[in-house]
């Protein structure tokens, strides 16, 4: 099942929850975002989160991150608690986070320069990355003028540079045209499994979360848990277009649909009862025709 | 220029092929229709007391922009015309050095350290609503000379403006670049040095743009006020203000026109230096 990279590469950026909790508000009327939540992204594999928009998920994403701290619970990087921002965990958001008076360039050996690492070594990795996502000639330019596949494309260059040893990414190719994003999804795989990490990567959309995963959490609607854990176990390397020819590939699509949809109509109907009795009348008419 | 816009109807269309020709730009045209227009009923209207008999109320008290010409050629040669302009353009560029100097980190202390922005923001606020101008007499009773009393009363009106600017130039960055920044181990400084500071730029530059606007305004008038009423010299008072509040008292009404016009200019090319200055500064902000 592990290609060839994985097999020698130390095992490292184990991400555990374990019963976390986190609600906003002051005590007595607390919202609970997420509650009781406790999965395992192991070491060097790709865990992929999908669930309902609004999930809460993006929150998950920040108290991995170490920007926000649950309300309770543990979160543990290779068995250490989670007490802050690290560079072992980088994080690729949904919309560019790129530095917008930097360029390219400047923007991916931030970190290296900013940890005061020597320029000569970090120039040559930024050069060999930017190749690889063919943005070499783009390297002086300032993000805006940059198309958004290109922005993204420098943000993973941006947080690879510095070696994490998890990427989290929340939803980073939402927004590009299905080109784009079928050449973005390839690409990333192609590049784990080159370079071997633990990835967790959220989005909402099945045809990607089974195209690059190891394992899929299916998570709830608010407050968020895990619902389901899906190992997927679909040979390497993918092929984007020949995907769903495979009846393993449609099992799992389907199960993990028929979750969400459920999940999905608990936060459609939620907070309407007359949405509520609608979707129970179009249970039962469906049940009985 | 005059004598084209002289033989272009007073109204509406140039479509005629010659003016198509010679200004190409249908905007520019209809700017320079409007100016002319607006130049003839300013000459006919300040002129009407000789040909109508009797001047036509507001607008023939003007004096007449042939007046005006004549008394700004006459100025030209005047060394005294050319002290006002250095001493006001003195004043703006120091009390905008000062106000930016002061108030740049001032705005940067605001956003970064919270117990100073509880402490010293209400203050500030307190005494933002006070016009600059308010100023000008207790200005003049606290410090020791007249030529402080005009800089203090210039310094606060860029002061308040550019500190407003940084501070919503600051709160306005995206946390999740800090985020960022920290998650790749930045330090503290370094964040400071690399994502704040760039970041609030372009919020100074369009504080910078309105300080120099503010400052002018307070500048003239504090000249006026101070400069007019304890009876100046030209050496230590002077500047466009004065001159304009001394013309008026001479009796000099064409040069009232020139000072107005003269600050206009003065004013223009302060705020475009300023503009092309952060313009360089903040080269990322430019459209492809």
């Amino acid at each position: 099942m592990t290609t060839q990279g994985k097999a020698n590469a130390p095992a490292k950026g184990e991400i555990v929850l374990r019963d976390v909790c986190k609600s906003y508000g002051p005590r007595r009327f607390a919202t609970g975002v997420i509650r009781d939540c406790s999965f395992t992204a192991e070491a060097n594999r790709f865990t992929v989160m999908i669930g309902p928009s609004g999930a809460g998920k993006s929150t998950l994403v920040r108290l991995i991150a170490g920007f926000e701290k649950p309300s309770s619970g543990q979160i543990l990087i290779d068995g250490r608690p989670v007490a802050g921002p690290g560079r072992d965990r980088l994080v690729v958001f949904q919309e560019t986070a790129l530095f917008p008076w930097m360029s390219v360039e400047d923007n991916a050996l931030f970190g290296p320069r900013a940890r005061g690492e020597s320029e000569a070594s970090s120039g040559k990795l930024v050069d060999f990355l930017l190749g690889k996502v063919g943005l070499l000639a783009f390297r002086k330019h300032f993000p805006n003028q940059l198309s958004g596949g290109m922005q993204r494309r420098a943000e993973l260059t941006r947080a690879l540079v510095n070696n994490p040893d998890a990427m989290i990414l929340d939803e980073p190719f939402r927004g590009l045209d299905a080109m784009m994003k079928k050449l973005m999804l390839e690409y990333y795989a192609k590049l784990s499994a080159e370079q071997p990490r633990t990835n967790l990567f959220v989005t909402t959309d099945i045809d990607e979360a089974i195209f690059l995963a190891d394992r899929l959490l299916v998570m709830s609607h608010i407050p968020t848990q895990v619902r389901a854990i899906i190992e997927v176990d679909l040979p390497r390397p993918r092929r984007y277009n020949d995907l769903f020819h495979d009846d393993r590939a449609n099992e799992i699509k389907m199960q993990a649909l028929s979750i969400l949809h459920e999940e999905a109509m608990k936060g459609f109907s939620g907070g309407s009862k007359a949405a509520g009795d609608f979707m129970e009348a179009y249970r039962r008419r469906v049940a009985a025709g | 220029m005059s004598d084209i816009a002289a033989n272009a109807p007073a109204t509406g269309r140039s479509n005629s092929i010659w003016a198509r020709r010679l200004i190409p730009d249908l905007a520019t045209r209809r700017a320079l229709i409007a100016i002319t227009a607006a130049l003839l009923v300013w000459q006919v209207g300040a002129t009407s007391g000789s040909w109508l008999g009797t001047p036509l109320p507001i607008i023939g008290a003007a004096p007449a922009p042939d007046a005006v010409l004549t008394a700004w050629t006459k100025l030209l040669g005047d060394p005294g015309y050319w002290q006002s302009w250095v001493s006001s353009l003195l004043r703006v560029t120091l009390g905008f050095i000062a106000a930016t100097a002061i108030g740049a980190p001032f705005g940067l202390a605001l956003s970064s350290w919270s117990i100073f922005r509880g402490l010293a923001f209400p203050v500030f606020e307190l005494l933002r609503p006070i016009p600059p101008l308010a100023w000008v007499p207790a200005s003049i009773i606290f410090w020791p000379t007249q030529e402080l009393s005009i800089a203090f009363v210039i310094f606060l009106g860029g002061f308040y403006t550019i500190v407003l600017n940084i501070l919503g130039g600051a709160d306005a960055l995206d946390p999740r670049l800090i985020q960022s920044a920290r998650s790749m181990g930045a330090s503290r400084w370094t964040i400071f040095r690399r994502l704040i500071l760039p970041g609030v730029l372009p919020s100074l530059g369009v504080g910078m743009e309105t300080a120099i606007g503010v400052t002018w305004e307070v500048v003239v008038a504090a000249e006026m006020i101070s400069g007019g009423s304890s009876g100046a010299s030209a050496s230590s008072g002077g500047g466009l203000g004065f001159f304009i509040w001394n013309s008026y008292v001479g009796g000099a009404y064409p040069n009232i026109v020139v000072g107005m016009i003269s600050i206009g200019f003065a004013g223009y090319f302060s705020s475009a230096l300023a503009r092309w200055a952060m313009g360089r500064a903040t080269p990322w902000l430019k459209r492809t």
